[in-house]
């Protein structure tokens, strides 16, 4: 049983956040951030199966603490590249929540015009590098990042997310195998939620752990409580220091859980509902946070409650927003791709 | 005065020359520092331009194409050198699924050359792979593959100046090929085919390492009084259809000649397009001349059997100037 605490599960009573260097103000801006992750992902999971966005989704409920406890660790300047479950993530690093709503839809405001969906989210205006439909993938283009950002002798870092199941990819290990090599200021943060789509991590990962493995490439690679956004907050301001000053990448495990399924209207067998509930009632983030606040006198039930009034307010208006938003035409699409790219006899 | 430099050496002169014009500008690949690659073809660029801007990497073809995307898309200029095209298939997704697909998804510029060495030659069937036009199937990326030192230094600079991606190719065996070369401002443009050889009776098109056997086939049949017209298209994308086609009318004949299996080929893009845009010009069906479907072998008889020559290209001719005439 050792073997499977050891590779992400966390069996144990959660530990108190600790709250040592973090002020309330900040603390409290994450946990509206996180409620507003979650009622985001509620409402496009709903609106996913009413049929409103078309392709689908991966919901991150359940995942909120390491995108923002790791992306407010972060400068403006700082790149972030994303996986195929990255509306935390964008919402995190700075793209409205109707931007991303509209992209959801399918329609021209959206943050991508319409050509990305859900796996690509893009804003380059806050150096969010896209979520990505294939696993592993954004490692890589951060790792880039961190390279220019080396050659350019500018200050600022890249943090490339990853699941459990891109831990299994070649892709992945050859981009930290580069970065520690050339020592680029990159942070990789491996969101461990124990399912790679339906496959437990104990049927598809050898070794120890995924940091234990990290740790081969040579550069310091830690576990942390995904669900503490303090936690996640602090070895992701350490990992930047450290890429900061020079010393090359950091390799963050981040052990979590999604709530929902992989994709929208998932039937799992996978899993049972107790395992989701012990997770739902015993380790989010979100109520570990709210009760720590609450225990210190820094947030009351009435605050909390406008907090979830203001995201259920605000998604509202960015869904309202996507469903007023035109549908994007093949000729303005085609006016903003090169003309060289299209076909003699495209339509 | 001109410069006669080999095409290995008239690719480093150019990114020489790139690389001291823009400063974002850099190399990585293996055995590239000290070795100057396999080919050569970047030898002397480490003294010149130190290991921060030619920079050695482990063998993660997929870990140097993601990097260099990343790097593009925070403003650098990144010449990923894989040594072999063969390698590309370790970066596949790399190629095809980031680089080709982030200016359209992101509209974010993504200004890469990812270098290759390709064509056949000796070294069997694992380094001999002739897979441009899987890249140039693909939208989003550009396809340069010359046929000579000149457009190799020519090529290479514009391709250092494009905000897209390009797959820059060079044919094993013309590594050594010598040859003149333009000046610094020289360059030649993506999508402009060059007429190697006027002729009125049949259009040859080809590319790449093909294009001197297809001037060789020519010569042979002139003394036949047949005269070819040999068209280099020099990019595989953009295709200069407008050449190719203009040419056609002319002789109203075609041969389509390239070293990759047939099926799905540029030959078969080339072939299709003539036929969309020229049919009623036509006097016989366009004839493809194109490798077997085979893996390359190593032994030189077999090798040479398996891969168009002089002789096979010289024979799709004497097909279509006997049909219908």
């Amino acid at each position: 049983m050792t073997e499977v605490r050891e590779r992400g599960e966390v069996t144990m009573d959660p530990a108190p956040i600790d709250f040592a260097g973090v002020s309330p103000a900040e603390l409290i801006e994450w946990l509206r951030t996180m409620v507003l992750i979650r009622t985001f992902e509620h409402e496009s999971v709903r609106l996913s199966l009413a049929g409103k966005i078309p392709g689908g989704i991966h919901s991150s409920e359940g995942q909120e603490a390491v995108a923002v406890g790791s992306i407010r660790a972060l400068g403006p300047d700082d790149v972030v590249a994303g996986t195929h479950r990255s509306h935390h993530h964008a919402l995190t690093k700075g793209l409205s929540p109707r931007s991303i709503m509209a992209e959801l839809f399918g329609r021209a405001d959206g943050c991508s015009g319409g050509r990305g969906g859900s796996m690509h989210l893009v804003d380059p205006s806050v150096n969010f590098f896209g979520s990505n439909g294939i696993v592993g993938a954004g490692v890589g283009l951060a790792t880039g990042a961190a390279l220019g950002f080396h050659l350019r002798k500018q200050p600022a870092i890249a943090l490339g997310y990853v699941g459990d199941g891109g831990a299994n990819t070649g892709r992945v290990w050859e981009n930290v195998n580069l970065a520690a090599l050339w020592k680029l200021p990159l942070i990789v943060i491996c969101e461990n939620n124990l399912y790679a789509v339906e496959t437990r991590i104990d049927q598809s990962f050898a070794g120890e752990s995924i940091a234990g493995r990290a740790s081969g490439f040579g550069l310091p690679a830690i576990a942390v409580d995904g669900q503490d956004v303090v936690a996640v907050h602090r070895a992701t301001a350490a990992a930047r220091e450290r890429a900061l000053a020079g010393d090359g990448p950091t390799f963050i495990e981040a052990r979590t859980y999604r709530y929902e399924g992989h994709n929208v209207g998932e039937y799992g067998v996978y899993r049972t509902q107790d395992e989701i509930a012990e997770w739902r009632t015993r380790k989010d983030p979100i109520d570990r946070l709210r009760s720590a606040l609450t225990a210190g006198a820094a947030l009351d039930d009435q605050a909390f409650e406008s907090m979830v009034e203001e995201a259920t307010a605000t998604v509202a208006e960015a869904v309202r927003y996507a469903d007023a938003s035109a549908w994007p035409t093949l000729s303005g699409d085609r006016a903003a791709w090169p003309a060289d790219q299209i076909e003699m006899g495209d339509r | 005065m001109t410069t006669t430099l080999t095409l290995s050496q008239a690719y480093r002169a150019g990114v020489a020359e790139e690389m001291a014009r823009d400063d974002r500008i850099f190399i990585m690949g293996t055995d590239i520092l000290i070795r100057g690659g396999h080919f050569a073809q970047v030898l002397g660029l480490g003294q010149e331009f130190g290991a921060e801007r030619v920079r050695d990497t482990p063998i993660s073809e997929a870990a140097m194409v993601a990097a260099g995307v990343g790097a593009a898309l925070t403003g650098m200029r990144p010449i990923v050198d894989l040594n072999f095209l063969d390698f590309a298939f370790g970066a596949m997704d790399e190629i095809c699924n980031q680089a080709a697909k982030i200016r359209y998804m992101f509209g974010m510029p993504v200004p890469l050359v990812i270098r290759a060495t390709n064509g056949i030659a000796l070294g069997g069937a694992q380094h001999n792979n002739s897979i441009e036009a899987w890249f140039a199937e693909m939208p989003g990326l550009y396809v340069a593959m010359p046929s000579n030192p000149a457009d190799t230094k020519s090529l290479i600079k514009t391709s250092l100046r494009l905000d897209d991606p390009v797959l820059f190719l060079m044919h094993k065996s013309l590594s050594g090929m010598r040859g003149e070369v333009g000046g610094p401002e020289d360059l030649v443009p993506f999508g402009r085919a060059a007429i190697r050889r006027p002729g009125r009776d049949v259009t040859i098109v080809t590319y790449g390492g093909t294009v001197g056997k297809a001037v060789q086939a020519a010569d042979r049949l002139a003394a036949r009084g047949i005269e070819i017209e040999v068209i280099d298209l020099r990019t595989l994308y953009p295709l200069d259809l407008e050449t190719v086609v203009a040419s056609v009318k002319r002789t109203g004949r075609a041969v389509v000649v390239d070293e990759a299996p047939g099926y799905g080929g540029v030959a078969a893009e080339v072939a299709a397009s003539i036929q969309e845009a020229a049919f009623d010009y036509l006097d016989a069906a366009v004839r493809r001349v194109s490798a077997a479907r085979s893996p390359i072998p190593n032994s030189p008889h077999l090798l040479e059997a398996t891969i168009p020559q002089v002789a096979d290209i010289e024979a799709a001719v004497d097909m279509v100037v006997r049909e219908l005439v």
